[in-house]
């Protein structure tokens, strides 16, 4: 532990109360402000997807207006996917990289600031577009012209408020860049990084590489709607299609951005439990970097519908099928990790495995959707929600449920309630499949997305769908309950809390993790 | 059991299994297939389906194997290989192969799709919010145009009235092709995108303001074939049905004579078009 210097020394010249959150450059602080916020979004995002399924329980239009859930369903996708899961992964990445390369703090400690509070806003923007006259956005998440250009101020206000979360992402990736290229231990090289700080270094180029082009897109959106342009109108000598490609080379970037780091802690979670190295670490590496590489080439996959040449469908559906090589390799690795392994069961890794088992089948629904002729079928119908929610929630949700019982302990120095966690991995489980699995018989019989009401051969699996949700949005109040308990109190935690964890912040620090660590840098032999 | 009892078993199987597919496809699966296109969609989706379902036996078997055998609770220890270059070459390479397999009849039809020419019937979709306008603008038909909007009425969505059998997918004026032609349809549309969209058929295309796009399909059976509208477009957007007739040559025929007279009586008598459309 002699690389703790004086701890006790730093832990009094920062403001307290609020100014301490306000001002605050420590990497912890920031990483515990990105996890609250993104925690909190995750309610506000439950919230509305509770109101799609409440409406969706029964054919008829009940309780929503067609509007109104046209509104629902495209604030809830900006908000899970740029207000939840994306803040979360940056706040992991501000507690654990530091931490895990062995850096005192995050290379741009201000610019860490700078880049939360502008989140807070953004959401503001974002929650308070309902109230506004004409209410909020409702031309869908991916906000295509030129229906984004009907619609009133709550448009504008949705495109600045992605305009400000894009900035701040650009930032926060930059820090983090920065970050892990220059402060890592001595004797940590590349090769040695844990696959965390990997995929987030991937994940953070990938980021600086395409959030540019979306804030071009939303410019453009912008000035289109406001001050009488014609990027996207046909009638102005524009096209409406060229926004969506420019629209799917920042957003299939992007969902590889949010399911990256996930790879990264399930990597880490894994041989831990499994008290067992990884198993083909460079293959992993190798593996995600071709991950983010392949994924700059099949954005035109989301538009295959929209009028394409051979050529061009026959390019996109190639690239596309063959990111499932790489992200079969990773599976691969995962099962030779657990195989002869002495495993043990503990809600992380309960998590972890669940992540594995549903991604796989969101990542077989993604290899039908390749294949040009049936995705013709099945885009824009429900298989295709069915397909990215379990990517996104079993996929990356699930990794950071994993992520956050995983490292609760050296976060708060408390052990969580084990048999509660449990409870919540069994019942979000069980709840999961419930409201996704029959989406996918949905889609195929031929259910469109984004509809308000629907024919009657697709009342029964609408409902079932719908009890799903509703259990799965309450069992996650179950999490801020363990949360909230752990914080407080518990069981005391070791400095090394799980038995097979080799990285750093298990080995050199305490629990919790001091408020300034590795000042003096540890060795990396 | 011996080995002819297991082949049996398995046939049995297999037949069983394919067998409530085909039962339970409208449910559960993609519509049965009116067209040579839809036909070989559903092909490659039930081929891409049990790919899917032998590498998910083989990977989570293995990891259920190692879950139940390889745990500390039962004393396993852990060994400390951490790679192979030999096996991971392996598990690189064979998917790769499935991939080609899965990718050489997908590449046949969509070439097969994209080839719009020497249509018999050509007819123009054009989207607005919220409805279809219908132009047959060449072959036989060609002059004949009409709307077509959802003839669900409001109080059985606003759920004061019991929803009838082909609730939200009814409209007042359907799209009639003959059997056995081949039909090309352009889309486009008025205001914003729209996506024209008949499961049974195989063909769905955005269509797109300012842009024509086109698609084409041939059906041997007389039926009516439901679809929607497959893009956000607006409020209404789950409220524009798209509904198409195929009819016998003959009928056909009787029904562009019908659709003429009314049109150069200059009146445009739905109820007409309805009554001769008949109630399938």
């Amino acid at each position: 532990m002699a690389v703790i210097q004086d701890v006790h020394g730093h832990g009094h010249d920062h403001p307290t109360g609020i100014m301490r959150w306000l001002t605050t450059t420590n990497h912890k602080d920031i990483g515990t402000l990105y996890l609250c916020f993104s925690l909190v979004m995750l309610f506000v995002g439950g919230f509305l997807a509770m109101g799609i399924r409440a409406e969706l329980f029964m054919p008829g239009i009940q309780i929503l207006e067609p509007e109104v859930f046209n509104s629902f369903t495209t604030l809830h996708g900006l908000i899970m996917v740029f207000g939840a899961v994306m803040p979360a992964w940056v706040g992991f990445a501000n507690w654990q990289v530091p931490l895990m390369i062995g850096a005192p703090d995050m290379a741009f400690a201000r610019l860490n600031n700078w880049s939360f509070w502008l989140l807070p806003v953004a959401a503001l923007l974002l929650i308070t577009s309902f109230f506004v006259p004409g209410g909020a956005a409702a031309g869908g998440w991916t906000f295509y012209p030129p229906l984004s250009t009907q619609g009133g101020m709550g448009t504008d206000m949705m495109l600045f408020a992605v305009h400000i979360l894009g900035m701040s992402s650009i930032m926060g990736s930059i820090n983090i860049i920065t970050t892990i290229l220059n402060m890592r231990a001595p004797g940590m090289t590349l090769m040695k990084m844990p696959m965390f700080v990997w995929t987030w270094l991937i994940t953070a180029y990938l980021l600086v590489l395409v959030m540019p082009v979306l804030a071009g897109a939303v410019t453009m959106v912008l000035t289109d709607r406001n001050f009488g342009t014609s990027f996207f109108n046909a009638a102005g000598g524009g096209d409406p299609v060229m926004f969506q490609h420019i629209f799917w080379f920042f957003g299939h970037p992007e969902v590889y951005i949010m399911i990256l780091p996930a790879f990264g802690v399930v990597s880490e979670i894994i041989p831990t439990f499994s008290r067992k190295p990884l198993f083909g670490y460079s293959s992993m590496v190798y593996a995600t970097a071709s991950i983010a590489l392949l994924s700059c080439f099949v954005w035109a996959h989301h538009m295959f519908t929209a009028g394409m040449p051979v050529a061009g469908q026959l390019f996109f559906m190639y690239a596309t099928m063959l990111i499932a090589v790489p992200t079969g390799v990773k599976v691969f690795n995962w099962t030779a990790t657990m195989w002869r392994g002495s495993m043990t069961f503990e809600v992380p890794m309960l998590f972890s495995i669940g992540f594995i088992f549903l991604f796989v089948i969101g990542g077989f629904s993604g290899v039908v959707c390749a294949i040009v002729p049936v995705d013709i079928q099945v885009q824009d119908t429900y298989y295709v929600i069915a397909h990215f929610h379990y990517v996104l929630v079993s996929g990356a949700l699930f990794a950071l449920f994993a992520g956050a019982y995983y490292w609760l302990p050296k976060w708060t120095g408390h052990m969580y309630d084990e048999s509660l966690g449990k409870w919540h991995f069994w019942l979000s489980m069980v709840f999961f499949n419930v409201a996704f699995f029959v989406q996918h018989f949905l889609g195929l019989a031929g259910m469109p997305r984004r509809i308000p009401d629907y024919a009657l051969q697709f009342a029964d699996f609408n409902m079932i769908s719908s009890i799903g949700a509703f259990g799965f949005g309450l069992t996650q109040l179950l999490f801020v309950y363990i949360v909230i308990k752990c914080v407080r109190g518990g069981e005391k935690a070791a400095d090394k809390t799980w038995e097979g964890a080799t990285t750093l912040e298990w080995t050199h620090l305490p629990s919790p993790a001091p408020y300034h660590s590795f000042e003096t840098p540890p060795v990396v032999k | 059991m011996s080995g002819s009892k297991l082949m049996a078993a398995l046939s049995g199987f297999t037949v069983l299994g394919l067998y409530s597919g085909m039962a339970m496809s409208s449910k559960y699966n993609l519509p049965e297939p009116q067209t040579p296109i839809a036909q070989q969609i559903y092909d490659q989706h039930m081929m891409a389906l049990w790919i899917c379902l032998v590498i998910f036996i083989g990977v989570f078997g293995v990891m259920g194997y190692s879950i139940i055998k390889h745990r500390k609770s039962v004393g396993y220890k852990a060994a400390n290989f951490h790679h192979s270059t030999a096996i991971e070459f392996i598990w690189t390479t064979i998917p790769i192969l499935i991939l080609v397999a899965m990718s050489w009849p997908a590449t046949k039809t969509v070439i097969e799709m994209k080839d719009t020419s020497e249509a018999d019937v050509t007819i123009k979709a054009t989207g607005y919010q919220w409805m279809w306008g219908y132009d047959y603008i060449q072959g036989e038909g060609e002059g004949i145009s009409f709307y077509s909007q959802l003839s669900t009425p409001q109080d059985q969505i606003r759920n004061e009235a019991t929803k009838g059998q082909d609730y939200l997918l009814e409209v007042n004026n359907r799209v009639v092709v003959p059997t056995g032609k081949k039909i090309r349809i352009l889309m486009t549309a008025n205001d914003v995108i729209h996506a024209w969209w008949v499961p049974a058929l195989g063909v769905k295309q955005d269509a797109i303001p300012g842009y024509i796009r086109d698609a084409w399909f041939k059906v041997e059976k007389p039926g009516v074939y439901r679809g929607q509208c497959a893009e956000l477009c607006g409020k209404e957007h789950g409220f524009m049905p798209i509904v198409v007739e195929v009819m016998e040559q003959e009928k056909y025929t009787q029904w562009v004579a019908e659709m003429q007279k009314s049109a150069s009586a200059g009146v445009v008598n739905t109820a007409l078009v309805e009554q001769s459309s008949g109630k399938n």
